[in-house]
């Protein structure tokens, strides 16, 4: 799940990080009076869940409160790679001496949370890593010990030559740290982590990702999700409790398992079809995730045929076919339906297909080319 | 021969009072895996369908039954404390099914379990299967049957699917695993394919991948320089969207690693064969036997 940029800030600041005051505004009033109240210059900021929002317009320098206001009118509303902005965050400007990356990540290679620090930090830190990935330092941690101080020290002067500066750094990273792991977090960032003229080192801006296996032991992390900032079949999906991912082309794809449903996608593909999703109804059957996912896939106005590929292990194939007749009863189908069932009570799901009038094969690369032939015959 | 689990399996069930641990320890029964105990806590000393004696702890079970193997049924916030109790009490193999286990708790189980001794599979697995012998998981058990192919893959149904065209074109498999598809697991590709090698039944291998992370990648350079048995690859996800971006640390760790054009080329290099569709599985197997 991601969080906004708030949202992270508001934990980071809870575990002692040094952040520039801000406060979130939905108008560009509040964003004007914010500006006021904390006093200029000001940075506007879009909270979308999207990379690049600098380079895309939605991040402003203020000046004044007046300036806060007419960048607040144009950033609110703003379409950013798809996501419109409905908050902004208006946030004390630091002065900016340098700026540095500092981010974890659960690393698979070394089963543990990686630092990755850099000096070069900013918008183009993925620059950076392409081009020269010797200014980036990894540092695994070992999560038994936590982050001890003569590693975030090890760190702290990879960044700074200036002890103070070193030690300041040391102490954000710990906190960093300790927010990661309570949170449940996947991926944590600052940056930039910035160097004021004076000296002073903090965090001007803050990234969370949450490992959303997490998020029913973290009641008030789950609490933190913006649905208003999330595609509402997505979160339609979520809540019955299916994995949808929207995608562009014209073959509705249910299936079970996240590899079978990306070889079914594949297939669709090699034999010159395009998915209009990727969806997956999980282990455990019940003919209730089947009638959600029919409902969510059909409100697709793209789609032109609907193929089902189960291959039933825990998965009960009576259940999808019981599923399907629910569902087509209540809300008969416009668009042609190809289904693929095989496995566990497999003559059962059959029997109740055929009885209500469905057709149904046992085989995938059949059913595959079928659904394809079907929804290309449609949209020609 | 086998890998892993073979006619000397004995399994503990953790979690065998549960709506899906209990459905599968019958599974397993049925198929005739030596199921010697179960765990559920406050309910030692009962009966699991009046042969399978259930105890509180993983080590009274161990110490009463001699269990060298366990699978793991426990809803997501104890598995972690259910694999590290199994480790602890000396369990050698401990195969993990449950699926949602937070990743920061495999940061932690992973390390202790290594310590002890003990290889983990999974968690968010289907198990593994020998045919013929021992089931340990939720793997269907007909739609195996023994012979010289060695599966190992990163997905469930996806699993099953070639599991079952290979047998419905009669060819046998030595031991089917499924290592999951979670960030950190406890087997990886290489793990298993180490042991297809050393095993003499194992002729011919075939491997499923996914997109994301270098695992593939990893296995194809091991396949490369220490294998001499020939592997078939598949990789799911050919046509998937790039994922959406996880801040910039995802783009620096993984670099361009992890999409399927760059396992294909990997597996390419290391001289496998490469299946375009599950289906093709069938012909690249039967040429390499």
């Amino acid at each position: 799940m991601n969080i906004h940029e708030y949202q992270a800030k508001e934990i980071l600041r809870r575990h002692g990080v040094p952040i520039p005051e801000g406060d979130i505004a939905t108008t560009p009033d509040a964003a004007e009076a914010l500006a006021v109240k904390y006093g200029v210059p000001v940075m506007v900021k879009a909270q979308v869940h999207v990379g690049g929002r600098g380079k895309a317009g939605g991040v402003k320098y203020c000046a004044t409160p007046a300036v806060a206001r007419e960048k607040a009118t144009a950033i609110l509303g703003m379409d950013i790679k798809g996501l419109t902005v409905l908050k902004v965050l208006v946030t004390v400007a630091e002065d900016i001496g340098s700026e540095a990356y500092v981010g974890i990540i659960v690393d698979r290679a070394t089963k543990k949370p990686v630092f990755m620090v850099s000096a070069a930090g900013g918008i183009d830190i993925e620059e950076v890593a392409a081009t020269t990935p010797e200014k980036i330092k990894y540092h695994p941690v070992d999560p038994r010990y936590g982050l001890r101080t003569f590693e975030a020290m090890e760190m702290g002067f990879f960044l700074y030559q200036d002890v103070k500066q070193a030690r300041a750094a040391a102490k954000i990273m710990q906190q960093l740290y300790a927010a990661f792991i309570e949170s449940g977090c996947s991926l944590a960032e600052i940056n930039p982590l910035v160097v004021t003229p004076t000296g002073k080192v903090v965090a001007v801006d803050g990234k969370m990702v949450i490992d959303d296996n997490e998020l029913e032991r973290l009641p008030a992390i789950e609490a933190l999700r913006d649905e208003s900032s999330e595609d509402p079949a997505e979160v339609d999906a979520r809540k019955a409790n299916l994995t949808f991912i929207k995608l562009d082309g014209n073959v509705g794809c249910v299936v079970n398992g996240a590899g079978l449903a990306m070889a079914t996608m594949d297939l669709v593909k090699y034999y010159g079809g395009d998915p209009a999703n990727f969806l997956d109804i999980g282990g455990s059957s019940n003919p209730e995730k089947v009638v959600n996912a029919l409902r969510i896939i059909t409100a697709d106005k793209n789609v032109k045929a609907i193929l089902f590929n189960i291959f039933g292990g825990i998965t009960r194939t009576d259940d999808v076919a019981n599923g399907i007749v629910t569902a087509t009863k209540a809300n008969p189908l416009t668009v042609p339906i190809v289904i693929r069932l095989t496995g566990t009570n497999e003559e059962l799901a059959m029997k109740i297909l055929t009885e209500n009038g469905f057709s149904a094969s046992s085989d995938m690369d059949e059913a595959v080319q079928k659904a394809v032939a079907l929804a290309t015959g449609a949209a020609a | 021969m086998s890998i892993f689990v073979d006619n000397s399996t004995t399994l503990l069930v953790q979690g065998i009072t549960g709506r899906d641990g209990s459905f599968h320890a019958r599974q397993m029964m049925e198929y005739g895996t030596k199921v010697v105990g179960g765990v559920t806590p406050g309910k030692g000393g009962q009966m699991f369908e009046e042969t399978v004696p259930i105890f509180n702890t993983v080590a009274q079970a161990v110490a009463a039954t001699g269990a060298n193997t366990s699978v793991i049924y426990v809803p997501p916030p104890f598995a972690a404390d259910a694999m590290m109790e199994a480790a602890a009490a000396g369990v050698k193999l401990i195969v993990c099914i449950t699926e949602g286990v937070p990743v920061l708790d495999m940061t932690k189980v992973y390390p202790y379990v290594k310590e002890m001794g003990a290889r983990l599979l999974g968690p968010n697995c289907p198990g593994l299967i020998t045919p013929g012998q021992s089931k340990v998981g939720i793997i269907p058990g007909r739609i195996c049957m023994p012979g010289p192919v060695g599966v190992v893959s990163r997905s469930g149904t996806l699993t099953y699917e070639i599991v079952n065209l290979l047998t419905k074109a009669g060819i046998g498999q030595s031991t089917c695993v499924g290592i999951g598809g979670d960030p950190i697991n406890g087997t990886n590709f290489i793990d298993a394919l180490a042991a297809f090698e050393a095993d003499p039944q194992t002729k011919v291998v075939a491997m499923m991948g996914e997109i994301g992370g270098t695992d593939e990648q990893e296995a194809a350079e091991f396949v490369r320089t220490q294998m001499t048995k020939p592997v078939v690859g598949f990789i799911a996800g050919q046509t998937a969207p790039p994922g959406r971006r996880m801040g910039h640390a995802g783009a620096i760790i993984s670099g361009s690693a992890g999409t399927a054009a760059e396992k294909i080329e990997a597996f390419e290099k290391a001289g496998m064969g490469i299946a375009k569709r599950p289906m093709d599985f069938v012909e690249l197997v039967k040429a390499r036997l």
